[in-house]
């Protein structure tokens, strides 16, 4: 037989346990702390992938949850303003009828003191104008009297006018 | 920075390879012209044999060439019916290198033991051999093929456990060095190899697969390099091939479920009569897909192997440096196809492996 396809005993012998030792001291230290390191390291690629995408997704979320939130924030914003406006409105023309009301009672009040001052003034007018008048009359009288026969002319016509 | 520095040293060490790997291819010339000459010069009547030379090389040896002529003494361990013996093959004359008397070529242990053809042999007084005596002697010694098979496992052995030893190092980092190198033909091992072919239960199998890709593999290299630490011939060796498939037979069917007996034993769709026929077929089948595996490697290594020395030998049938450029042309075009063969056997082998324990573990929904 061809020594090229005769297989050596020693050859099998050795190679057989030579290539189970290896198989075993490999599958041991090397094989399965390398197969674990792949596998957990594309575990972790895939963990972290989908991380993102739910992290993705939740940043959606928060974004348009955000937008929501905003436009709430804004109508919320128009309704507090209205409102103050409108408060102000009111407290404005409150205001406003409260100092007409003052002012009309203050006017009043005005022409009231006016009137009293008036009178007051007319009174003393009145007096002063008697007294001026009296005085002219006085004057007036003392004048006419001065002469004798007038004030028995007077008189003659007073006690004519007396009847008895 | 750091990254260009990576890829300068990664350059380098390519470049120092291919250096290495052309100086080798180089260096085989001188070394094999250095011995032919020798035997042309002390033997002038002795005609170059290249088909010797080339079985030779290729077959296994009791002794270690390192280079030129310097023969390292391996340890022979023989079991006969008288017992173990263990002794150095210096003790046997060594046909190739050592001119010595015939006398000194005989060990005297239990037996009396002779080199021929590179094989313990058991020879009587008279230095005949004694086949009688020569059938029950079983050779267990440490050869060359043995040697190197031990150098590719230490080389092994190096690198998948700095590997390994830099995953736990660098948990969670991304692969650096030899480890990057390694992890993307782990990875092709795993998604290309044994993922499509066996399935989900693929895990189980890696260790398997990947011990038997590298090592195939590794040692397909080693066998490439001319001499020391090559110059073996292990994956084109029957003995070593021999032992793969038979750790693949072994698994594929201690691995085979109730489907895969089902289809050896009772096949369903066939009528009764012919069951007899079908489990001779199928038996043959079970044996002849890994003796298939065995023979492809062995044949696509030793080819290699043959047709390089072949090439080699023509600068010396031919006698003249002229056709030197030639031989060394053709050689370096086979070597470097056989670089390609060194990846492309161990792919298939363990492909093939693959293969057929995804057929023993395959589930049929019916």
């Amino acid at each position: 037989m061809n020594p090229l396809v005769t297989p050596d005993i020693g050859l099998v012998f050795w190679t057989t346990v030579s290539f189970l030792v290896l198989f075993f001291l490999l599958a041991k230290f090397a094989w399965k702390p390398i197969m674990g390191a792949l596998d957990e390291r594309e575990r972790f690629i895939e963990d972290s992938l989908s991380k993102a995408e739910a992290a993705k997704e939740e940043m959606s979320r928060l974004t348009s949850e955000n937008e929501s939130l905003l436009k709430q924030a804004r109508i919320e914003r128009d309704a507090i303003l209205q409102e103050a406006k409108k408060v102000k409105d009111q407290i404005i023309s409150e205001a406003k009828d409260a100092a007409h009301k003052e002012g009309a009672r203050q006017i009043e009040l005005a022409r009231i003191e006016i009137n009293n001052q008036k009178a007051i003034a007319m009174a003393d007018v009145k007096n002063q104008v008697a007294a001026l008048s009296l005085e002219i009359a006085e004057k007036v009288l003392r004048k006419q009297f001065e002469d004798q026969s007038k004030q028995d002319a007077l008189v003659a016509d007073l006690l004519k006018e007396v009847k008895l | 920075m750091y990254k260009s520095s990576i890829l300068k040293s990664k350059i380098f060490t390519l470049l120092r390879i291919c250096a290495v790997f052309l100086t080798l291819t180089a260096f085989s010339i001188p070394a094999f012209s250095q011995e032919e000459h020798a035997e042309h010069t002390e033997g002038a009547e002795k005609k170059f044999e290249p088909g010797e030379v080339v079985l030779e090389h290729i077959a296994d040896s009791h002794s270690l060439h390192i280079i030129g002529h310097i023969h390292l003494p391996l340890p022979v361990i023989v079991y006969t019916d008288k017992g173990l013996e263990m002794f150095s093959s210096g003790k046997l004359a060594h046909e190739a290198g050592e001119h010595e008397a015939e006398a000194a070529g005989v060990y005297k242990g239990n037996y009396n033991y002779k080199l021929v053809n590179d094989k313990v042999k058991i020879v009587n007084e008279a230095g005949e051999i004694d086949d009688a005596a020569t059938s029950k002697l079983y050779d267990f010694s440490i050869t060359r093929n043995v040697v190197s098979m031990w150098m590719s496992i230490a080389f092994l052995l190096i690198i998948f456990l700095s590997v390994s030893s830099a995953y736990k190092k660098r948990q969670g980092k991304a692969p650096k060095g030899l480890q990057s190198f390694m992890e993307p033909i782990i990875l092709f091992v795993r998604d290309d190899i044994a993922r499509p072919n066996i399935g989900y239960k693929y895990q189980r199998f890696m260790p398997l697969l990947l011990t038997v890709f590298f090592f195939i593999w590794i040692n397909n290299l080693i066998g490439l390099v001319p001499f020391f630490p090559g110059g073996a011939n292990l994956t084109g060796n029957i003995a070593v091939t021999l032992v793969l498939s038979v750790i693949t037979l072994i698994v594929v069917n201690l691995n085979g479920n109730k489907h895969y007996w089902q289809h050896v034993f009772v096949p369903a769709d066939v009528p009764v009569w012919i069951w007899p026929l079908w489990w001779v077929i199928e038996l043959v089948g079970i044996i002849s897909k890994p003796f298939a595996l065995m023979i492809r490697l062995f044949a696509n290594i030793t080819a290699g192997h043959i047709i390089v020395l072949s090439l080699i030998s023509l600068i010396f049938v031919f006698q003249s440096f002229a056709i030197a450029p030639i031989s060394v042309a053709f050689v370096v075009f086979m070597d470097v196809l056989e670089l390609l063969v060194a990846a492309l056997q161990a792919f298939i082998f363990t492909l093939l492996t693959a293969l057929f324990i995804g057929t023993a573990i395959e589930e049929h929904h019916h």
